[in-house]
């Protein structure tokens, strides 16, 4: 049975909305008004257990809001969800004890407490036997190479510093399922590479399910094996990133741009496409850009 | 699952608020001393209506003076406000995080508020004590400080009543956290609580001393488990009923809390990024 089910999966939010101005204020007093935005307008697929994936897609395309309704933390508005034959919202508790979830532009470590103590508090709210949870964290400091920084202060520590601290503190229950929304936003290049790793790592070496979101098609190329791309909350591939790639180069020559050109004269060119400009072209071909 | 097991991730998330707030002394040394400076002027306003024959029989002016410095001392008790952690965590959307939690999320959020409360409260009372307690009576004048209890049983009975109404602030300060995460916004909610708590906890004046009419209504509110309760069996002068009350409004403010925080996380979306 697969791992993660999900099946014409749609989200709406309400976005309020107001004329700008402080007659627009005065106007909003009185009545509110309410856009309705499609987050996710029906998407399906399915995800085996140990499975790499890579999810891209320009900003507001829906990636975020997937993961957050596979964590539990969103309701749907309509479709269906399962995780091992879980409902992740109706059954949250039980649910979000079996995943990991890193938000690259949040942090789920104490902003005061040193990065080891607020290891060990993760380690009582999961309620980590106290042996095998010494074991795990030993191992992430030594692969993440957090040696040096356990008694810091999460405050002080740099982007990189800290979001290598954030994967290990959603690895230390040691969960079956891996959720990376944009975890190398912002990374130097050592660091991304550090993350890379140990991501690859994670799920060759352990078996971890990795469901990956970023906008640097460099982490999708050097770790997915599968890549889902979305916009406007549809799933517009379903593919490995050759595949994507190769589906983009078959249509290159109605598109104009000297690369297309050069792409199709040159078939070692043709080879050498940029990720970047494989996936600018793929959106441009679905009109996936952000409104 | 054993009930220390049970227990853990509670006690830890109340464990780390209270670390990290431990780190605000310079705050507390300073609430201290404009909780002596307001005090001592209340007990000046006190004794000069006492003078004028006012008082009630119900509560003498030693006990009123008590009284005053008690609830200057848990002062931050009192639910003025929701915590600012939770405030914070739903404007950022860290409370997405909160939701990742495999944990009973009104019980996650108490865990927190209450160590929030106690690592305030408790370094301002046990400075309060030292003050009022010891070094008035010290220095020739115990008729102004802060007096023993009527008895070694009234004693007992202000102790187990006080953990009663740590455990209601804490009900109370949740309601605000719920209300918070409704509205996304902290600041209607806490400017509407500031007046409501300051009258009825007893904090402004001892409820004992407002018009006898509204004294049944006074008594029966749930803020009154807050201070005045507790007060009140410290000076022998309600009998141990009280405590009954003061668990009943916990009750019914957790059921209550409860409830609203599932409506709320059951609509609440954590959008962006």
């Amino acid at each position: 049975m697969a791992h993660v089910i999900v099946e014409e999966l749609r989200k709406t939010y309400r976005i309020a909305e107001r004329e700008p101005g402080v007659l627009g204020a005065w106007r909003g007093l009185l009545r509110r008004r309410h856009r309705v935005v499609q987050a996710l307008a029906g998407i399906s697929f399915t995800l085996q257990s140990g499975e790499l994936l890579g999810f891209v897609g320009p900003n507001g395309a829906g990636k975020s809001t997937t993961i957050k309704v596979l964590a539990g933390i969103l309701r749907p508005d309509g479709g269906r969800v399962s995780v091992d034959g879980r409902d992740p919202f109706a059954d949250r508790k039980r649910h979000v004890a079996r995943i990991g979830v890193v938000f690259g532009q949040r942090s789920q470590l104490w902003w005061d407490l040193p990065v080891g103590e607020g290891f060990d508090l993760l380690r009582d709210i999961y309620r980590v036997d106290p042996a095998r949870y010494r074991r795990t964290r030993d191992e992430l400091v030594a692969l993440l190479n957090l040696g040096g920084l356990i008694g810091q202060p999460v405050r002080q520590l740099s982007l990189g510093q800290r979001m290598r601290a954030e994967i290990a503190a959603a690895l230390l229950h040691e969960p079956e399922l891996l959720f990376l929304d944009e975890p190398t936003l912002g990374l130097d290049a050592p660091s991304k590479l550090a993350v890379r790793d140990f991501v690859r790592r994670a799920n060759r070496e352990r078996g971890t399910t990795v469901l990956l979101t970023t906008h640097d098609m460099h982490d999708i190329e050097a770790l997915a094996q599968r890549v889902l791309v979305i916009g406007h909350g549809r799933l517009l591939a379903d593919t490995s990133v050759e595949a994507l790639r190769a589906q983009v180069q078959a249509v290159a020559p109605q598109l104009a741009g000297r690369a297309a050109q050069a792409a199709d004269e040159d078939e070692t060119q043709r080879e050498q496409m940029a990720i970047e400009e494989v996936i600018t072209r793929f959106y441009a071909l679905h009109g996936a850009t952000e409104a | 699952m054993t009930a220390n097991e049970v227990l853990r991730p509670y006690l830890a998330a109340f464990r780390a608020r209270w670390l990290a707030m431990l780190q605000y002394r310079s705050a507390a040394l300073a609430g201290f001393a404009t909780q002596c400076w307001w005090g001592g002027i209340q007990v000046m306003v006190l004794a000069a209506f006492y003078a004028g024959g006012a008082g009630p029989a119900s509560m003498p002016l030693h006990n009123a003076i008590t009284y005053i410095w008690v609830a200057q001392g848990l002062l931050a008790l009192l639910p003025w406000a929701g915590d600012p952690e939770v405030a914070l965590a739903v404007r950022s959307g860290a409370v997405a995080y909160d939701r990742l939690r495999p944990l009973d999320a009104y019980a996650l959020w108490y865990a927190r508020s209450a160590g929030w409360i106690a690592a305030r409260v408790l370094p301002r009372l046990a400075l309060m004590a030292a003050f009022a307690a010891l070094l008035l009576p010290l220095a020739g004048w115990p008729q102004w400080g802060w007096q023993p209890p009527a008895s070694a049983a009234a004693g007992a009975a202000f102790v187990l009543s006080m953990l009663f109404g740590a455990a209601l602030a804490t009900a109370l300060v949740m309601g605000l956290n719920i209300a918070t995460t409704a509205a996304l916004d902290a600041r209607g909610i806490n400017a509407l609580a500031t007046p409501l708590v300051i009258v009825l906890s007893g904090n402004l004046l001892p409820l004992a001393l407002l018009p006898d009419a509204w004294q049944t209504a006074l008594l029966l509110q749930p803020l009154a488990g807050l201070l005045d309760i507790p007060l009140r069996l410290y000076f022998g002068r309600i009998g141990a009923w009280a405590l009954g009350l003061q668990l009943f409004w916990l009750v019914v403010l957790v059921a209550l809390g409860r409830l609203a925080l599932e409506r709320c996380f059951q609509r609440l979306d954590v959008q962006g990024g």
